[in-house]
């Protein structure tokens, strides 16, 4: 039987659609996951009211958001930079690892150097990294047109394989000489601490900012540049970007170096902002990566959105960590995340299509 | 022919945004007849042909098979009522064989395809209705005009008694053409009706039975192909008297200089295997030389090779003596060369872009100042080409898929115009358009030949080139089979190299 519903592309798409599609799909997130909690015997609004409580309300919470906000803005972004050409990055994950690689490094390196110098010299050492790590999946879809996601994925546990390496199974320049017993990260010299501010009591990672800062630039790089253009192009027809004679391969090498810069630098973060070493279990356990996806996915790759989006999950995931116990399900902030997933996947069709309700088949004539 | 009706289409309305797509169309087509439906680009005809085949729903009117009523919700529908359609876009996979698309979402297929049995009936069909094409073969590896056989032989593996067919020929020569029509003729002998969509006169005549002129969404009228004239069915379609006149030449090709130098050129196709063999050939200021040929023997390969968008695996090309690097697209637009390409929406355009910016897709290096893009300059440009070249857009943001196919191609040849090149490859420029947007188009060609420009225009329809080029040659498997001055040029004659016959 067919559906009596069925979908018709959109001739055009209006420009409210934009916005109010993904709002309306958080919505519907927000009620599917509704019913999971009635389901499992819990009651929704209050479960609500105590994530909102300890993800967002107060100045305690709000720091907390944006803690968790930094490093999702920059796998957000990561994927966003991707997903505006087509390209699927699902490495950010891996290529967040690798950036952490590379700033300890080079933040470990550096030991007593001034506190501005080494902040910019690690976000360098982790976007060479993270690039580096993602150019490889550029150039194997450039070149040989392997599928990204399925490179990228693969690359994700490389990355952790290497990792785990580092500072579990070798005695390398990340390991803490120290601590043989507990295996970690050497914790970097106190000066290599990224700054953070407070501002009328709310706690404001530096990283934030710089997340802020990389969000406009991939704006401004998209909508106003020469290459944007060129990716846009490229984006909606490949055919069209070798007919006006634009560089298809390199194209995609330089984005998908851009998209691993970019989450290279939320590693980056993650090490000098937050954790102060390369801490191999703790950025497994958090996911950033994937949950970037999510981020991007709801801000419908718009990169300044991107960053605001950030915040929102942050909260969200800050809340699932605090609010942890026997009443709350460890897994209930996941759960909500894959339906916002979902919910903004669906909502990207609604955005291209528009649904046709056809009559009951009263009679077909065969 | 018998007086059953096999389709009534009543009062149908169909409306857009913004556009009333049918304004209460009917028509009626008899059992085993081919049924012409005439019209200009925008006519109707296609939305029309949409409802018949279950992909839109009419807002009014009714629908009747065989005398019955029938609601389609959807194609499938629509098959099972015995409606196939023959699309002008296709509608294939391109990484699977032509026997896979053939049984692609046929409702009785099973789990595992029996690959064999299918290509057995394909390859049937296929020599029973002339339709050459290996059943092995991938989508993608095939020329437009083939594909277009792979399209009618998954209606006919489907069986169906109702076959539409939009613009079946803009893809095909005239050998293959005449072909076609005897495929009809075959298919309503046996009791089909083909319902044939065209703005083709001569072909209309030439293979229906009966004519239902749209114009502006409306029926016209319906009239016996027997008793009337192309003429007279031109100023029904258009509402006004249009007389085919070759266009004059203001200025004569200089044909003492060369502008466009090709020697010995060689290139593969997407397949890998040699697509273009030992091609030479000049193309004078002014001159415009026609290149006739079928479908897939090389002249897509040739367009793209010499706008660098192919790379070549010997020979040379070059403008006024500089040579262009082979494969790289932008050293072609750097020497002035021109490139109206066969798929215009995908290839000479980004479909989903604004008309401004696929303005200057080739220019938009030089509308930028330290790499950020000057949009005012950009926004300018598309300003004056709209103007210039009377492009019907609702302004210059809106993206170019939601034109009209004459305002597409206007729009391209805009831009492929005011960058003032030396050399124009034009590759069936007026495949698909209406009789106003074709003439247009012609007049550009000739004016761009008048102002200096060396045109190579390859088409497949020979009229075309019989009354455009100076000078045509042939190409038949990748090669130059023949060249004659436009002046003693021998219809007949050029109709049998093409199809491989030399004298």
């Amino acid at each position: 039987m067919r559906s009596p519903v069925r979908l018709e592309r959109r001739l055009e798409q209006p420009k409210w659609l934009n916005w109010v599609v993904p709002l309306a799909s958080l919505v519907a997130a927000l009620i599917l996951g509704a019913l999971v909690l009635w389901i499992t015997g819990k009651n929704p609004f209050d479960v609500y009211q105590r994530i909102f409580e300890r993800g967002f309300a107060g100045k305690r919470a709000f720091s907390g958001a944006l803690e968790m906000a930094t490093p999702l803005a920059f796998t957000g972004l990561c994927a966003a930079v991707a997903f505006r050409m087509g390209l699927v990055n699902i490495g950010g994950e891996g290529q967040f690892y690798m950036g952490a690689v590379g700033a300890s490094y080079v933040g470990i390196s550096l030991g007593g150097s001034p506190t501005g110098i080494t902040i910019v010299l690690m976000c360098l050492g982790g976007m060479v990294f993270g690039s580096v790590y993602a150019a490889i999946v550029g150039v194997l879809r450039a070149r040989f047109n392997t599928n990204e996601i399925i490179t990228s994925l693969m690359m994700n546990y490389l990355a952790a394989i290497f990792l785990n390496y580092l500072i579990f199974n070798s005695k390398s320049f990340w390991r803490d000489p120290d601590s043989p017993q507990f295996p970690k990260g050497k914790t970097l010299n106190a000066r290599a601490d990224w700054n953070t501010y407070s501002i009328f009591g709310i706690d404001l990672p530096i990283a934030f900012l710089i997340a802020i800062l990389a969000g406009s630039a991939v704006w401004v790089l998209y909508k106003r540049t020469r290459f944007g253009f060129e990716v846009g192009v490229l984006a909606d027809s490949p055919k069209a970007a070798r007919y006006a004679g634009i560089r298809t391969t390199s194209t995609i090498v330089i984005v998908m170096a851009l998209s691993g810069a970019l989450a290279g630098l939320g590693g980056a973060a993650d090490v000098g902002n937050f954790r102060g070493l390369l801490d191999a279990k703790g950025i497994q356990m958090a996911g950033y990566g994937y949950t970037g996806i999510v981020v991007a996915a709801l801000a419908r790759r718009n990169p300044l959105v991107t960053v605001v989006v950030a915040i929102f999950i942050g909260g969200l995931t800050k809340a699932g960590y605090a609010l942890q116990g026997p009443d709350f399900p460890s897994g209930l902030v996941g759960t909500l995340q894959g339906l916002i997933l979902f919910s903004a996947v669906a909502g990207e069709i609604l955005i291209k299509y528009r649904i046709r309700t056809t009559p009951r088949r009263s009679e077909v004539v065969a | 022919m018998t007086s059953e009706i096999a389709v009534k289409m009543t009062g149908i309305v169909k409306k857009f945004p913004g556009v009333i797509a049918n304004d209460h169309v009917n028509l009626e087509i008899m059992a085993g007849e081919v049924h012409a439906l005439l019209g200009e680009n925008g006519a109707g005809k296609s939305t029309l042909s949409n409802i018949l085949t279950g992909l839109y729903r009419q807002d009014v009117g009714t629908v009747e098979i065989g005398g019955k009523k029938v609601e389609f919700n959807s194609p499938r529908d629509a098959l099972n009522a015995g409606i196939g359609m023959v699309h002008q876009h296709f509608r294939l996979v391109s990484t699977f064989t032509v026997a896979e698309n053939v049984v692609l979402g046929e409702s009785d297929s099973s789990l595992f395809m029996d690959q064999k049995a299918v290509a057995t009936r394909v390859q049937e069909l296929s020599d029973r209705y002339g339709l050459a094409v290996d059943p092995s073969a991938r989508i993608w590896q095939l020329s437009v005009g083939e594909q277009q056989r792979v399209e009618i032989l998954k209606v006919l593996y489907r069986g169906a008694r109702i076959l539409i067919l939009d613009e079946p020929t803009a893809v095909l020569t005239p050998i293959e053409t005449t072909e076609l029509f005897k495929t009809l003729r075959v298919m309503v002998s046996e009791g089909r009706v083909v319902i044939f969509i065209s703005h083709k006169l001569d072909e209309v005549m030439a293979v229906s039975d009966r004519v239902t002129v749209l114009r502006g969404g409306r029926t016209v009228g319906t009239v016996n192909t027997r008793e009337t004239s192309t003429t007279d069915l031109a100023s029904l379609m258009v509402g006004r008297s249009v007389e085919f006149n070759r266009v004059v030449r203001q200025t004569p090709a200089d044909r003492e200089r060369i502008v466009l130098d090709v020697s010995d050129l060689c290139a593969f196709d997407d397949r890998g295997r040699v697509a273009i063999e030992s091609v030479s050939l000049s193309v004078s200021p002014g001159e415009i030389v026609g290149i006739a040929g079928v479908a897939g023997n090389g002249q897509r390969e040739l367009a793209e090779v010499i706008s660098g968008m192919r790379p070549i695996t010997s020979g040379s090309i070059t403008v006024d003596g500089e040579s262009v690097q082979s494969g790289r697209a932008r050293s072609a637009i750097a020497k002035g060369i021109a490139h109206v390409p066969e798929d215009r929406l995908h290839t000479g355009l980004a479909a989903g872009h604004s008309v401004e910016d696929n303005f200057a897709l080739k220019n938009y290096r030089s509308m930028s100042r330290f790499r950020i893009l000057q949009r005012q300059q950009i926004r300018n440009q598309s300003t004056h080409l709209i103007e210039h070249y009377d492009i019907k857009t609702p302004g210059s943001e809106t993206p170019v898929r939601l034109l009209s196919g004459g305002n597409v191609q206007k729009v391209l040849l805009a831009r492929e115009f005011s960058a003032s090149p030396k050399v124009l490859i034009a590759a069936s420029p007026t495949r698909g358009l209406d009789v106003g947007a074709i003439e247009t188009v012609r007049e550009r060609l000739v004016q761009a030949a008048d102002s200096g420009v060396g045109v190579l225009l390859i088409s497949e329809d020979l009229d075309e080139i019989l009354s455009l080029a100076d000078r045509i040659l042939v190409m038949y498997e990748g090669r130059i089979v023949a060249e004659v001055e436009a002046a003693q040029a021998d219809r007949a004659r050029i109709g049998l190299t093409m199809g491989g016959i030399t004298a």
